[in-house]
């Protein structure tokens, strides 16, 4: 399918749903890409991947119930990221032993809890992997809404994110907040993630957040411009998974981070200072100047 | 001189354990002072205390005769360079802008004003002209000259550096301690903790020998002569090549 027939498709009536998907997909990955950078940055990937697993019981409650996914995944994952405050107090365990417990559990429970919705196989398939129908019109404002309310909240809490990600004990010797600061983050990671469930789906939502502030962090040293690349990547990345995905009746959610998975290993490679290729020209050309300077 | 510093009997406890115990310590403005100890003596935690990070069980804390300054963010902290986040993506200056977070407020932007603040500090450490530079590309001293910047920056008169001459090689020695001695004399009181017992010897104003608790305050020529003192903190015998060093000063 050629681009001029996508773009047909995502006027024709009939396939409504097809740029309600697109919007959703483009702005989740703007959102991820923003809050991701501070995921990418604070190295904690692995919280990360917990809170996205931890929205699950939230979602499927309110799933089964009728109730606002948004809400409901927002609380679920706020829930864990509690829980995993609380339990990591105890010294004997290490934090990431007790994220690994909690958000498996987390991600049981919302397996059980979904089990009593009719049609289980197909809702669990949806949640997992994503979909790009039945997205209801109301979503996209929540999405909008949402999307909007966590970038706003990431500008105005910039510096003090930004100094506790640098040194954690001298943002607490200058009087910052950190557990609330911290806990303010994994909400923001969580809104991130329940607005890019619908269309990426639970287990790939990670990529979103990880993958994009990875390829901009190998494009520049400047916190500012990968703070625009990293949503710029992931929106673009997104447009072209759906794409793609519309064109050979590939899963979306899978389409789209592989098309942004290719983004990174081009960076990996190409990026003009930290690439592969960019390094070993350097190299040669020292090596180059070695042999050409008089001993 | 008063004290701008003042930690008065002090009592920390970490899990139970007792760490400090009835220490007392002053550190007024001009001075340079050394905290010297061996290791788990409660240097740190001494740090820790009067920044506000950690509660004592007992004792008073006091910044200018204040007893509640020290835990609203009003001390100067440079700590040990592997705490920083050095490859994060960030200029020098924007590092130094984030000493003044605290003292911003939450939502504030950087003013003119902050930006003067900055401006000075990196001056003052010589940092100027490697502003815009990304931290992740600076050497050893170079990293440390920016975390004393974002000290500076937040205009405090109490400064605490936390081993700051630990991986750096004999020329950047040098060099930070005429930058701390002269911070010093510019009305600043500066307490570093250090393992170098070289560089405290001949930097220092004064020094402090802590094991669990202040055990012994004084100049370097005054403590270099009580050779005792020095086998009670360290826990060192009489052939120690640590009470040669002590002699040659003394």
């Amino acid at each position: 399918m050629s681009p001029a027939d996508f773009l047909t498709d995502l006027l024709n009536p009939d396939l409504a749903f097809l740029p309600k998907a697109l919007l959703v997909a483009v702005v989740s990955s703007i959102v991820c890409g923003v809050i991701g950078c501070h995921v990418v940055l604070r190295g904690m990937a692995f919280i990360g991947d917990a809170v996205a697993h931890a929205v699950f019981p939230g979602l499927a409650i309110a799933f089964v119930t009728g109730g606002s996914l948004v809400l409901g995944g927002t609380l679920a994952g706020v829930a864990t990221a509690v829980l995993v405050a609380v339990f990591s107090q105890n010294r004997r365990i290490k934090e990431d032993s007790i994220i690994g417990v909690f958000f498996v559990a987390a991600f049981a429970l919302g397996i059980v809890v979904i089990s009593q919705a009719p049609g289980y196989a197909g809702s669990l398939q949806q949640f997992l992997f994503g979909s790009i129908t039945g997205i209801p019109d109301r979503d996209l404002y929540v999405v909008a809404g949402t999307g909007l309310l966590v970038l706003g909240i990431a500008l105005l809490l910039h510096k003090e994110l930004v100094t506790v990600s640098l040194d954690r004990e001298s943002a607490r010797a200058l009087g910052l907040a950190v557990f609330w600061l911290d806990l303010l983050l994994y909400v923001l990671v969580t809104l991130a993630v329940v607005i890019s469930v619908q269309t990426i789906g639970n287990i790939l939502v990670l990529a979103l957040l990880i993958t994009p502030p990875a390829t901009a962090r190998l494009l520049t040293d400047r916190l500012a411009l990968m703070m625009l690349l990293a949503p710029a990547i992931g929106g673009l990345g997104a447009l072209v998974g759906l794409y793609v995905s519309w064109s050979w009746d590939y899963p979306t959610g899978g389409t789209i981070v592989l098309v942004l998975t290719a983004a990174f290993l081009l960076a990996w490679f190409l990026a003009p200072r930290q690439g592969v290729l960019a390094k070993a020209w350097e190299r040669g050309s020292s090596r180059r100047r070695g042999r050409l300077e008089p001993h | 001189m008063s004290a701008a510093l003042a930690l008065r009997e002090v009592s920390v406890e970490l899990g139970g354990r007792p760490v400090l115990r009835d220490a007392t310590l002053e550190v007024a403005r001009g001075e340079l002072v050394g905290l010297l100890g061996p290791n788990g003596a409660g240097k740190t935690t001494l740090l820790r205390t009067a920044l506000g990070l950690l509660r004592p069980a007992s004792g008073r804390i006091e910044v200018d005769g204040d007893a509640t300054r020290h835990r609203r963010g009003a001390i100067g902290y440079v700590p040990q360079r592997h705490e920083f986040a050095w490859e994060f993506p960030i200029s020098v200056e924007e590092v130094v802008m984030s000493g003044r977070s605290g003292a911003l407020g939450l939502l504030r932007r950087p003013g003119i004003a902050d930006w003067k603040a900055v401006d000075d500090a990196l001056y003052r450490v010589r940092m100027t002209e490697l502003r815009e530079r990304p931290v992740g590309q600076l050497s050893g001293g170079q990293r440390q000259r920016v975390l004393v910047a974002r000290a500076l920056a937040l205009g405090s008169p109490v400064l605490l550096l936390d081993e700051p001459f630990t991986g750096l090689d004999m020329p950047t020695q040098e060099l930070l301690t005429d930058l701390f001695q002269s911070l010093a004399r510019e009305d600043r009181a500066v307490l570093m903790t250090t393992h170098d017992l070289a560089a405290a010897l001949y930097s220092c104003d004064r020094l402090a020998l802590l094991n669990g608790t202040v055990l012994a305050t004084g100049t370097p020529q005054q403590l270099a002569a009580e050779e005792a003192l020095w086998q009670q903190t360290f826990g060192i015998s009489a052939r120690s090549p640590l009470l040669r060093v002590l002699e040659a000063v003394a």
